[in-house]
């Protein structure tokens, strides 16, 4: 998987690495903001009401 | 290092693709590998996120409500010097009634709490509802609908998280009977007690009841109930604490001496 990533990844060594970095970022920032608030509410943690 | 292997100057990078001969299992299981990798780095993150990221956020926001909010007295926004009237000043008795505003719209935040035993900058605001998604994870403090407002008798039942999402009630094992919890709204000062504390299950709805612990019995007091999470990371129990209305005074009198150092 990683691997076909690094080759499919264009030009020299260096840039791979930015283009690597910069995904990293892309998915990081993406689950902070969207995937993470998502899922939250359906962790058995966090509760703090009472209710029936 | 990685350079192309051509023989010399002048030709075209033509990478000899490194053929690896692997059976179609070991490549299965080589995905399957990275896959669990990854999900091992994800669960790491979300951690970091629910842990750290969201009491981040969550402390902008309040930040930004309390700011927004112009009648909120404080260290940070102290009151003008109180203009001297004729008019009696100071401390009221709880047995002369108090203004007590209208529930207000959800989400609409309409009071502040400040407890001296959390440390002078403890300022949260209030808001109306107790869903997670609209007002607790993102406007601290939420007010029960239905219960009581602050100052009106019966019970003034508030909720908030004790870890994450800006932890609003995180030091509220530390609170001792008799320490204040300072209530204002953009009029008046009302000025709880702590009474006691306990711990219950989710499912003791009787401990935001207007006389708590005691449903469908008739108030004559106004009381406070704070509910958060116990033990902390865990929704297994609610920690539970109850207060009395000490006194009540209008903001335009000046500051609660609780909150002054004065008491």
């Amino acid at each position: 998987m990683y691997a076909w990533l690094w080759r499919a990844l264009p030009g020299p060594r260096w840039l791979r690495l930015l283009l690597l970095l910069a995904l990293a970022v892309a998915v990081v920032a993406a689950c902070f903001t969207w995937v993470f608030p998502a899922i939250a509410p359906y962790m058995p943690f966090n509760d703090i009401t009472v209710d029936e | 290092m990685s350079g192309p292997d051509g023989p010399g100057p002048g030709t075209t990078p033509a990478r000899p693709r490194a053929v690896r001969r692997r059976s179609v299992g070991a490549a299965v299981v080589g995905v399957l590998g990275e896959l669990l990798v990854t999900l091992g780095v994800l669960l790491g993150l979300f951690v970091v996120w629910q842990l750290w990221w969201t009491d981040v956020v969550a402390g902008q926001r309040q930040a930004e409500l309390v700011s927004s909010m112009d009648w909120v007295r404080s260290e940070a926004q102290p009151a003008p010097t109180p203009a001297p009237s004729a008019e009696p000043t100071g401390p009221r008795d709880p047995t002369d009634p108090p203004p007590v505003i209208d529930e207000p719209a959800f989400a609409t935040t309409f009071a502040s709490l400040q407890v001296p035993r959390w440390g002078p900058d403890y300022l949260q605001m209030i808001s109306q509802g107790t869903t997670r998604r609209e007002i607790l994870d993102v406007l601290g403090l939420g007010h029960y609908e239905g219960t009581a407002m602050p100052g009106q008798v019966g019970n003034f039942a508030v909720a908030g998280h004790r870890t994450t999402y800006g932890k609003p009630l995180n030091r509220v094992e530390e609170l001792q009977v008799g320490d204040a919890l300072v209530v204002q709204t953009p009029e008046t000062w009302y000025v709880y007690t702590v009474s006691s504390t306990e711990v219950v299950t989710p499912r003791d709805v009787q401990v935001i009841a207007p006389v708590p612990g005691q449903p469908g019995a008739v108030p004559t007091g106004a009381v406070m109930t704070l509910t958060t999470c116990h033990p902390m990371y865990s929704a297994r129990e609610r920690f539970i604490v109850h207060a009395d209305l000490k006194y009540w005074m209008p903001v335009a009198d000046g500051t609660p001496a609780e909150l002054t150092g004065g008491a």
